[in-house]
């Protein structure tokens, strides 16, 4: 759960930090968008092939990552089988409650995002072999489609906030109170950078920034 | 001072338990809750009808016996045992919601006692240091560094109550468990058997169906002696380790 987690977090860092090659222009975007699918380690690995292994790389990292938190849920349910009439709660965070029902809500909300940039398989006023720039402007020109990437994003940044420090916790830096601390703080400013990095590009395109 | 107690009550194991209302006149705000709960069973005695089941021993916040929910929070939420919990606690009039440890794990014997021995398990299977005995080893014999000892010796207070499984989401035994695991990986005397312990601690606890952890922190906010989250990671440690490392190398 937290090794998946963290090459997780990992991965949307340079994405996010990738997306803002938007704001250099169309020729700078696409030429990284082609790099991405075709170049990259070329040519230790021929053209065209890393993409391929990479996103056979994050598949398995999503698979065992959703894998560990239903057997997780699983055992805790398990563990609780008699409810409790009367709960209350001193510690956890609404972020904590929220990761199992947003981790379901934002795999929902993945789908459908690879469905649209990766696979265009839904395209919403762009046409179907439309390059990554043309793709990303046309989409969120639209503002119930900035919307709900905002939520989207919102949602991932809020799994991101407890499952940040979850994961160093797991892997035994929670050492002492200060190392809490630290190492909460350290997720509020992952989530919230990658809530601004991610919502900078929709955002400048609608206000007509990027075009 | 006056209460209203709602109160589980469960005639056996197999039996299907309710939350039955009962009202105490007169309790003094000195009292002990469990002191309180006497004058409820007294009353209930009195007037013929089967009285309260809840587990209590020591009385003076050593024993780990005393465990229940009370107003949706273990130990009533105060960090401190339920026979440590006085009157005082609550308001003129109150209405406290009473239960037993909620756990799989824990099945309820009668009302609000619960059967904890899978902790004795969890203990048996590595809680322990192997020693040949004779005659007591000099003092000083083995030198400690201070900070090892205090953090042995705070990790050593946990009494095993249980609140911290009754609180987490989870209902995870991580806290307990991490407890006793921390306790001996600080000392000299623990480490002949560290890694083997942890390993078999674990797979006896999830063995015992607990859940996993997943650092809500709920269990150190509830648990009487105030071990801290951070025991958990000195466990997730040691058992990262123990996929490298052997005892006696
Ligand atoms: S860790 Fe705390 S709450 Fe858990 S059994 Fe020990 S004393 Fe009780
Ligand atoms: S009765 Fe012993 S700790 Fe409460």
């Amino acid at each position: 759960m937290a090794i998946t987690g963290l090459i997780l977090i990992g991965f949307l860092l340079i994405h996010m930090y990738g997306n803002l090659k938007a704001f250099s222009g169309a020729d700078a975007y696409n030429h990284y968008a082609e790099w991405l699918k075709t170049e990259v380690l070329y040519p230790l690995i021929p053209k065209g092939q890393f993409i391929w292994i990479f996103r056979a790389f994050m598949l398995a990292a999503i698979v065992l990552h959703i894998g560990a938190a239903w057997h997780l849920t699983k055992r805790a349910h398990a563990a609780r089988s008699t409810k409790y009439v009367a709960k209350k709660t001193i510690q956890q965070t609404y972020e904590s409650r929220m990761m199992r029902w947003g981790g379901v809500i934002l795999a929902a909300l993945l789908v459908f995002h690879l469905a649209q940039f990766t696979v265009q398989a839904i395209h919403f006023g762009f046409k179907p072999g439309a390059g990554a720039y043309e793709m990303v402007v046309a989409e969120f020109q639209m503002f119930p489609m900035v919307l709900l990437y905002a939520v989207w994003v919102g949602v991932v940044c809020i799994h991101i906030r407890h499952g940040f420090w979850s994961a160093f916790a797991t892997l035994g830096a929670n050492t002492s109170a200060k190392a809490r601390e630290v190492l909460n703080a350290l997720a509020w400013v992952v989530a919230v950078l990658l809530f601004v990095g991610f919502m900078a590009m929709p955002v400048a395109v609608l206000a007509g920034v990027i075009k | 001072m006056n209460v209203t107690l709602r109160i589980w009550r469960q005639a056996n194991a197999s039996a299907k338990g309710q939350m039955v209302t009962y009202q105490v006149q007169d309790v003094s705000k000195d009292m002990s809750f469990l002191e309180m709960l006497d004058m409820l069973n007294e009353q209930l005695s009195v007037s013929g009808e089967e009285p309260v089941a809840f587990d209590h021993d020591c009385r003076e916040g050593i024993c780990g016996m005393c465990g229940v929910v009370i107003n949706g929070l273990a130990h009533g939420g105060a960090q401190t045992t339920t026979c440590q919990l006085h009157m005082r606690h609550f308001e003129d009039g109150a209405v406290i919601d009473i239960e037993p440890w909620r756990a799989g794990s824990f099945p309820v014997i009668k009302d609000l006692v619960v059967d904890r021995t899978a902790f004795d398990r969890i203990i048996q299977a590595g809680g322990f240091i192997s020693s040949n005995t004779g005659s007591a080893p000099d003092a000083h014999a083995a030198p400690v560094g201070k900070l090892q000892a205090d953090r042995a010796f705070d990790a050593a207070t946990c009494i095993g109550c249980g609140a911290c499984v009754a609180a987490c989401p989870n209902g995870s035994a991580m806290l307990f468990t991490s407890a006793k695991i921390t306790h001996l990986a600080m000392l000299p005397q623990g480490q002949p058997e560290r890694y083997l312990r942890v390993k078999s601690m674990v797979a006896q606890h999830d063995e015992e169906g607990f859940g996993g952890c997943t650092n809500i922190g709920e269990c150190a906010a509830v648990c009487p002696k105030q071990i801290p989250l951070d025991v958990i990671s000195q466990l997730n440690r040691d058992l990262i380790a123990s996929l490298f490392k052997k005892d006696g190398k």
